[in-house]
């Protein structure tokens, strides 16, 4: 039985087709586009948040999409323990929403950047890395000029205490530096879970990276891991 | 009775501030040498209804809290007053 994905389409949404094209062409799963005023997301597996600029990214990243009906189907999932993926414009909206600590501020570069980055995974202990080892490094592109990650220092150190750092920005080699940092997010972090460790946000986009032909398949580490956990789960 | 608030949203002095840092140099550029610090926020003017002024305090403050600011990273002002011709 292919999961069924929920990928939640926002006005301003851009990478919804690629995050389906992903999951149905690619590996073989079920994935709807739900627009943003649906209310309930009974039936579905797992909370796709793609990347975009919802509401063309007024006032502040993910701020008005935060309010839309479908926000509150998404925090039942996750409180109900299904995994919630927020992909760049999706990891700002959750963490507008509260769903995971922390802001996403303007590139240090002042610089729109739409590069391949490198990944450490820091934690395989998640629904969305347990296919992967922590250490791997991961090629995977972001595409984002709001994307440095910023919390307190106190909630980073509990972030790193808790093990809910999942990805750090590195070098080719692995090496967590400023030089492999594209944004300059705070202690290199790329993506977080929340303490429950079901919901993930990340800014870069392993919806890009699932095919040789778009310069990639380690994109493909993560999805795999989310239908992995689906049948250690069932 | 028609009120005009003027929200000020400023990134908290803990968060750093490209843009703020990115106008300091430009304006070095230009010769203003005294310019020791720059912080880019936002300006946000709204015009509502409310029956006193404290009631439309109260609810632009909540307006602040809840959208037009974030406070993981920003703090907020408002200036409250009679819009003009009420």
């Amino acid at each position: 039985m292919p999961l069924r994905f929920a990928v939640v389409v926002f006005p301003g949404t851009w990478s919804d087709g690629d995050c389906q094209h992903a999951l149905q062409d690619i590996l073989g799963q079920r994935a709807d586009l739900v627009w943003h005023t649906t209310r309930s997301l009974a039936g579905y597996d797992v909370a796709v948040l793609p990347g975009g600029f919802s509401y063309g990214d007024y006032l502040r990243a993910g701020a008005v999409a935060r309010f839309s009906p479908v926000m509150e189907a998404v925090q039942r999932m996750a409180e109900a323990g299904n995994p919630v993926i927020g992909i760049c414009n999706g990891f700002q909206v959750l963490c507008e929403a509260g769903l995971l600590p922390g802001a996403l501020l303007r590139n240090d570069s002042l610089q729109f950047r739409c590069v391949p980055t490198y990944l450490r995974v820091e934690a395989a202990d998640t629904p969305f890395t347990r296919e992967c080892h922590e250490g791997d490094v991961l090629r995977i592109p972001i595409s984002h000029g709001e994307g440095r990650y910023f919390a307190e220092a106190d909630v980073l150190d509990r972030l790193e205490r808790e093990r809910r750092v999942a990805f750090r920005y590195c070098t080719p080699r692995g090496e967590v530096t400023p030089a492999g940092n594209p944004n300059g997010s705070l202690r290199n972090i790329a993506g977080i879970v929340n303490e429950r460790r079901n919901v993930l946000g990340m800014m870069p986009h392993p919806e890009r990276a699932v095919e040789a032909l778009l310069g990639g398949e380690d994109g493909l580490a993560i999805w795999r891991s989310l239908v992995a956990h689906a049948v250690a789960v069932a | 009775m028609r009120y005009v608030a003027e929200v000020r949203v400023m990134l908290r002095p803990v968060v750093n501030d490209p843009q703020g840092l990115t106008v300091r140099g430009a304006l070095h550029q230009l010769g203003f040498a005294e310019v020791a610090n720059v912080r880019v926020g936002k300006h946000i003017e709204i015009e509502l209804d409310a029956p006193d002024l404290a009631a439309a305090q109260r609810r632009v403050d909540e307006m602040s809290r809840k959208l037009l600011a974030n406070p993981v990273i920003e703090t907020f002002s408002v200036e409250l007053r009679e819009a003009p011709g009420t």
